[in-house]
């Protein structure tokens, strides 16, 4: 994401758009399926605002929720991440990485490959339709191995809260293979435009 | 309205609320990274003093560093010296800038009685011009609008002599413009000096 992002004005979706948005929503992250109507109430006026690069950002209520760069996969806002932290597969980082990451560099493979770093253990393989027994082990690890091309947050070593949110550019099997080269390209991070922009 | 409808999981909020750094917007937690430390230390202190013991004692610091390597960890320092420094400074260039510049309100003779009021130096102040033209066009129910000036940069037209107000409701309104930085200035057409 860029460093500063200038407000656009916000437009309503048709609750057609919306509801297609909710369906797409939930196939790419099932877990969601229990918070959807708190994130998404049918009622509720979703707006979406036009940033740059074609990036849309839904808003509702002045609180960002997704956000969509061309048309790819929905990835969710940091401040979503936060309100919903098990809602979204996650791997983490050491802790030399965070300031790396919260800089805006591309999150390589060793920071995630150390000790303080957790990637999926790998126990489930298959992807389930309402994601069932996805979750963080006590070990922090995920339970599914992620593919390429996956959205994934980030969270780091000895914090509660995520830090970035991402496509994954290798899928984790590979990183815990090879151990080095990129793993997340163009995050979306604390501090970034898109987290400092105002929505309300 | 019965409501037939039974929701299957019982409905309760299930979201965390979570609270962010009042100076520089993360979560506390990561405030170190943020460039303005000691800034969020004392807001975090105030606010919410039961987190600044969680994150910022002693304890949690020892246990936070202890799995780098002693390495890491100094270079970890001097990075967050390095922009820490630089916030500052920048965050010193910006107050400087604010204490340097000077509002101009121009009241310009328009056709015999009538007049505009150009107002520029503005984004100095950290302002979005377009948004503040139309405040003013609210306030004093004018047209109201951004213009280019031959100079570069630009500046907000208001229709109307509403110099005075202008500068009320500026000083109301925005209460980081010292009164002193305002200037009132009267442009005749002809060029008389007044």
């Amino acid at each position: 994401m860029v460093a500063s992002i200038q407000t656009a004005p916000k437009s309503k979706l048709k609750s057609s758009v919306q509801r297609s948005l909710r369906q797409s929503l939930l196939t790419t992250y099932p877990l969601l399926h229990r918070y959807i109507d708190e994130i998404l109430p049918k009622k509720g006026s979703l707006e979406a605002m036009k940033l740059p690069d074609r990036c849309t950002l839904y808003v509702l209520d002045g609180e960002p929720l997704f956000f969509q760069q061309d048309t790819t996969t929905l990835l969710p806002h940091l401040k979503l991440v936060h309100r919903f932290p098990a809602a979204f597969p996650s791997i983490r980082i050491d802790r030399g990485a965070i300031r790396f990451v919260l800089s805006g560099a591309t999150l390589m493979a060793p920071g995630l490959t150390s000790t303080g770093g957790r990637l999926p253990s790998g126990i489930l393989t298959v992807r389930t339709e309402d994601g069932a027994g996805e979750g963080l082990d006590e070990e922090d690890r995920w339970t599914r191995e992620l593919e390429k091309g996956e959205p994934v947050i980030v969270r780091a070593e000895g914090k509660t809260e995520a830090c970035a949110v991402g496509f994954l550019v290798m899928g984790t099997k590979d990183v815990k293979d090879k151990g080095k080269g990129p793993v997340i390209e163009d995050a979306h991070y604390l501090g970034d435009g898109l987290w400092k922009l105002a929505t309300d | 309205m019965a409501d037939t409808e039974q929701p299957e999981v019982p409905s309760e909020p299930q979201s965390r609320h979570v609270t962010y750094c009042g100076v520089c917007t993360l979560p506390p937690e990561y405030c170190e990274y943020g460039g303005t430390v000691k800034k969020c230390q004392d807001w975090l202190q105030k606010a919410y003093p039961a987190m600044y013991e969680q994150i910022w004692s002693p304890e949690a610091l020892e246990a936070a560093t202890a799995s780098l390597s002693v390495e890491a960890q100094k270079r970890a320092a001097k990075d967050a010296q390095k922009k820490a420094a630089q916030a500052e400074k920048a965050e010193q260039k910006q107050a400087d800038k604010m204490a340097n510049s000077v509002i101009t309100i121009k009241r310009v003779e328009r056709n015999k009685r009538k007049f505009v009021t150009a107002v520029s130096g503005l984004e100095a102040f950290g302002l979005d011009l377009k948004k503040v033209a139309k405040e003013f066009g609210k306030k004093f129910a004018t047209g109201s609008s951004v213009t280019k000036v031959p100079s570069g940069g630009e500046e907000i037209v208001v229709q109307g002599d509403v110099s005075d107000e202008i500068e009320e409701f500026l000083l109301e309104k925005y209460k980081d413009i010292p009164e002193d930085n305002i200037e009132l200035v009267d442009d005749k057409k002809k060029k008389a000096s007044s």
